[in-house]
């Protein structure tokens, strides 16, 4: 599946808010050639930062492209029961997607991970923002009814306030949006890719569905590439 | 069957110019900050676009584009099959980062401290969270 991968890792490595970052050690998939024979569960030890729903990690601290993406919607994170202390995991409601399992270096810095993970989700925010929503209508509708008893008042925001459910609708955080506040001009040069569109018939164009993400956790090449490697050292220590 | 390279090379800037202007009937579907687009009727996508750090730009009639801040001149352009279309697109898109969701967070949070004195986030116990607070935190 494709992936605007330029754009996903300019985002992973700008400076835009970083909500959790740290060591932690990840658990191992073996490839299935491997299925037949004894495993031993192994850990690399991986950067991971957290920015907004987005896990990626890397290879290291400085390295300057992620070698993987975990999108945390339609998630559980729990602590499991590993061999290893410190120990969490994050499961995916889609079967069939696949369960992180990472270590961390102490209780302190697993209780951190797990509290971040939990709270990750696009649809978390969402909730928030709606019961936000919500209770910023209803203080100025109280405040609107406080200003209609006969007092007095030279307050400007008594204007502001005369007609709460309008002025819900008006009042969007006046910033630019999707967050780029200097934006240059873009020139209206070729296309890359044109595209009809279509909505499927639904109510509104946003649906809460999960199951495409775990398309996403396997996209990038370098995971590939980390099977391969781990499968040749293990062709080097004789294990096959 | 023998061919000339070079002649082959110089042909392709014209194809490539074909290709832009060709228009795909795509399902186009928006779940949290990505918008996956399939084959009309395929369950699987061919693909998604993160929507971070992009920008919607309305453009001739019944059309749109999406770009990115580090590419802004890679577009990648959208028809819609009515003008009420493209403008509930336009304005779902343009709400569909989670930076932008964070924003409006702040928004409400700071609205609501100052019009109530109280901070709404306290009774969730949440309000030292990292990402609730404003300005850029890098760790």
């Amino acid at each position: 599946m494709k992936l605007n991968e330029r754009s996903v890792v300019h985002y992973a490595t700008c400076d835009s808010p970083t909500d959790h970052a740290g060591f932690l050690h990840k658990r191992v998939e073996r490839h299935h050639h491997h299925h037949h024979h004894h495993h031993t569960t192994s850990y690399h030890r991986r950067w991971f930062i957290l920015k907004g729903n987005l896990l990626f990690y890397f290879e290291d601290r400085e390295s300057r492209d992620p070698l993987g993406l975990v999108v945390l919607e339609g998630c559980t994170v729990e602590l499991c029961e590993a061999a290893e202390e410190f120990a969490f995991a994050i499961r995916f409601d889609d079967a069939g997607a696949k369960a992180y399992v990472l270590v961390a270096d102490c209780q302190a810095a697993m209780e951190g991970w797990v509290k971040a993970l939990s709270r990750a989700s696009f649809d978390y925010m969402r909730l928030v923002v709606r019961e936000l929503e919500k209770q910023l209508e209803d203080a100025r509708k109280s405040l609107a009814a406080c200003h209609k008893s006969p007092r007095k008042s030279s307050s400007g925001r008594k204007r502001h306030l005369s007609n709460p459910a309008t002025a819900l609708v008006q009042e969007q955080p006046p910033i630019l949006e999707n967050g780029y506040s200097t934006w240059g001009s873009a020139g209206s040069g070729g296309g890359a890719l044109a595209t009809g569109l279509s909505l499927a018939g639904q109510e509104s164009p946003v649906s809460p569905e999960t199951a495409c993400f775990s398309k996403l956790h396997n996209w990038y090449g370098q995971e590939i590439a980390e099977i391969r490697r781990e499968w040749l050292e293990s062709q080097r220590s004789g294990e096959l | 069957m023998r061919y000339s390279e070079r002649e082959l090379l110089s042909l392709s800037p014209l194809l490539n110019a074909l290709f832009f202007a060709v228009l795909k009937k795509r399902l186009v579907k928006l779940v949290v900050n990505f918008l996956f687009y399939f084959r009309t009727d395929e369950a699987e996508p061919i693909g998604a676009l993160l929507l971070e750090h992009c920008k919607i730009t309305r453009e001739e009639e019944n059309v749109f584009s999406i770009s990115f801040i580090e590419e802004p001149d890679r577009k990648y352009f959208f028809e819609c099959d009515t003008e009420e279309q493209c403008q509930e697109w336009i304005e779902a898109l343009r709400r569909a980062s989670y930076e932008f969701m964070r924003r409006s967070l702040i928004f409400y949070r700071n609205e609501i401290q100052k019009m109530t004195g109280k901070d709404p986030l306290e009774q969730y116990g949440i309000s030292e969270e990292a990402r609730f607070q404003l300005g850029t935190r890098k760790l």
